[in-house]
């Protein structure tokens, strides 16, 4: 049997990096990790079917010397089914150990609205809205006036101002 | 007859498409799902005598012929795993059906259970009648695929830590699993496994005994061997009390009969005797001696589970026509046993609200029923006589003396040792949590419970006190399918000796799959 060289480094490669990424403790890295080394026994899979050759199963052709094995490509099409699906499983898995790292299992009982009404910084939230409401009231009747570059100026700074901590607010209450 | 085996897996699978479906009909999803697993045990047993009579029964599915084909196989060792898991999901199923009712649908998103655990026993079915590594290696990975959604079943945080631990460590087993098929493939030019037991023993030593141990480390990690274990105790007890049992009953299982499929048949002469009795040694010691320190009835009962895989791994490693029978007779023997015990934790569970020993008491008052089932089942692992724990342990030892060698005495004493003390652990949990008066429990002050350690995700009492009474009922008839294994061990013996004959003479496995001789 003979095999690509290039194939068999660059798996030697996927293996040893996923591995390597594997064993970090972030789950996303282990996610990564995972991928490498699934594709790197797919290469190997793979590698498996020796030589290059002609297509294996085609119409007219009869079995010939330069067709290449098949079944390793099978083989292949199948494990890359089953890490497409274990994969996301994963993700599923990681986005909800973000969640409960985020909120704690109180987070299931709250909807969206929910944390709104309940959370402390919901007056804040309500104000700061109608303020921006008002300031941008201010600035249209400032440009109608004319005098577009005094006024909305000032008034942009401000509406960010107020926005920054009660968007940073709501992301957390989230 | 042979339309017979592709159903053991078809008819789950639909069962889970059909249970999809019906998703916001759960009445309809628990008559389908008990439907299709009553329909495989039928099956099953049907299969089991035919296959005892005949010879095993071998498909080839497509009508495409091995070795390039798929081709599933079921001879005697296939069809008695079959009949006893699928009974094992059976009863489970039950059990999970009766909590269900009670808790009405309230802890776990039930429409997703079905079809998981429909998928789960089809992956389990695959691997038992599977004639190929490769479509071995696909019944494992939709039974671990299902594995994970019912071990993170409700998404609670301990589940989801729990859960991560076993999901990332199976996923290493299976790349490793699947990596020793490539390097098979690329050694033979087969994954068929009638064709494999002809060709790898023409293969340089030392390749095979990379490719056996490459194998053996994959399934060592499910089986739950010793050093590959520590996985297991942190991972199953989190589970709900159903997925726990078939958890505990089957999955390790599927591990040890991969071990004794591909040991036995394409490594008949390999040098991994000793490893492996060393290996059982350490399971069995190191697995007991976790299991004494822990206050938790089920982390208690998932130590004994992974120390008693010892017993079977010392029976493959002994690896004479006896040692096979043996261990075959204790497969049937502590699936049976070890998911009936889970089950009665369960059931511990929600009677007494807890299943840590600091805080049961006075539970042979309020439930004699459960006292007396934990009670059989405690002398039954415990190895007991006349319970079928002692029959298998006695028949294994039986066939390591009749070997001899030194190592074969140490086996046999640290055997012996290990099911003292299971003894001696699950008797403790026993004086503890239905003997101990309920008043005493208050103030309990005693050296030996303080030294043990409690379950580090215990989430504190469970509220839901109540059960139907279809969770006795199914624990019940699971207790009593253990026991009648010890009535009926003569025939049940020597059904598992005729196994052990097809293991040890694979022509007949062989000249089944190509009646007219290898390729």
């Amino acid at each position: 049997m003979s095999a690509s060289l290039t194939l068999v480094v660059v798996m030697a490669v996927m293996y040893a990096a996923g591995i390597y990424i594997m064993l970090e403790r972030s789950l996303t890295r282990v996610l990564i990790g995972f991928l490498l080394v699934g594709n790197a026994t797919n290469l190997l899979i793979f590698i498996m079917s020796g030589r290059p050759g002609s297509s294996p199963i085609v119409t007219g052709t009869a079995l010939d010397d330069t067709m290449v094995d098949p079944v390793p490509q099978v083989l292949m099409l199948t494990a890359i089914v089953i890490n497409f699906g274990i994969t996301a499983l994963l993700l599923a898995l990681i986005y909800r150990s973000w969640w409960l790292a985020q909120l704690g299992d109180e987070g299931d009982t709250l909807t969206d609205e929910h944390a709104a009404e309940t959370s402390e910084d919901s007056e804040v939230t309500f104000r700061s809205s109608t303020d921006d409401e008002a300031a941008v009231q201010a600035s249209l009747d400032a440009s109608e006036d004319g005098s577009d570059d005094d006024s909305s100026g000032p008034d942009a700074t401000d509406r960010s101002d107020e926005r920054t901590p009660t968007t940073g607010d709501r992301e957390g209450g989230n | 007859m042979n339309i017979l085996v592709p159903l053991v897996v078809a008819i789950p699978l639909l069962g889970a498409a059909l249970t999809l479906a019906l998703g916001r009909r759960s009445r309809y999803q628990v008559m389908v799902s008990v439907l299709s697993l009553t329909a495989i045990v039928v099956i099953s047993a049907i299969l089991l005598v035919l296959v005892d009579q005949n010879g095993p029964a071998v498909v080839h599915v497509g009508d495409w012929q091995a070795p390039w084909g798929i081709v599933l196989v079921v001879d005697r060792l296939s069809a008695i795993m079959l009949i006893v898991s699928a009974l094992m999901l059976l009863g489970v199923l039950l059990f999970a059906v009766g909590q269900g009712i009670v808790d009405s649908n309230r802890e776990t998103p039930v429409s997703i259970f079905h079809p998981t655990y429909l998928v789960l026993a089809a992956g389990l079915f695959n691997a038992f009648i599977a004639g190929d590594l490769f479509n071995m290696y696909v019944g494992f990975e939709m039974l671990l695929s299902a594995s994970y959604v019912l071990l993170t079943l409700g998404g609670t945080g301990a589940r989801i830590r729990a859960g991560v631990t076993y999901i990332i460590v199976s996923l290493v087993s299976s790349i490793l699993f699947l990596s020793a098929i490539a390097l098979i493939y690329g050694a033979t030019g087969t994954v068929t496994l009638a064709l494999l037991a002809e060709r790898i023993p023409a293969l340089p030593g030392d390749v095979q005994l990379i490719l056996a141990l490459m194998l053996l480390i994959a399934f060592s990690v499910k089986a739950a061997v010793f050093p590959l274990s520590f996985w297991l105790p942190d991972s199953y007890p989190t589970a709900p009390a159903p997925v726990t049992a078939v958890f505990a009953g089957l999955l390790t299982k599927v591990g040890v009969y991969a071990i004794l499929r591909t040991q036995t048949l394409l490594f008949p002469d390999n040098q991994l005797q000793v490893p492996l009795m060393i290996v059982a040694l350490l399971t069995m010691v190191i697995g007991i001696l976790g299991a004494l320190a822990q206050a938790d009835i089920k982390r208690l009962l998932s130590f004994t589970l992974v120390s008693h895989i010892g017993y079977m791994i010392f029976g493959i490693a002994i690896g004479t026509q006896a040692a096979i029978a043996a261990t075959i007779y204790y497969v049937v023997h502590h699936i049976m046993i070890q998911t009936t015990l889970f089950l009665c934790a369960g059931l511990i569970e929600r009677i007494g609200g807890t299943t840590s020993l600091a805080r049961l008491g006075g539970m042979l008052k309020a439930t004699p029923l459960v006292a007396v089932l934990f009670f059989i089942g405690a002398l039954n692992l415990g190895g007991i006589p006349p319970f079928s724990g002692f029959l298998g342990k006695v028949a294994l030892f039986d066939a390591g003396v009749q070997v001899g060698g030194g190592l074969n005495y140490v086996l046999l004493a640290g055997g012996a040792a290990t099911s003292l003390l299971t003894l001696y652990a699950l008797a403790r949990a026993w004086n503890m949590a239905f003997w101990r008066p309920r008043r005493d429990v208050e103030n309990y002050d005693s050296a030996m419970l303080n030294a043990l350690q409690d379950d580090p995700h215990d989430e504190g009492t469970v509220t839901t006190k109540t059960t139907s009474p279809l969770m006795t009922a199914a624990t019940a008839t699971m207790l009593v399918l253990t026991v009648s294994l010890t009535i009926f061990a003569g025939p049940a013996f020597d059904l598992a000796a005729r196994a052990a004959v097809d293991i040890e003479e694979p022509s007949t496995y062989i000249d089944a799959v190509f009646p007219g001789g290898t390729p």
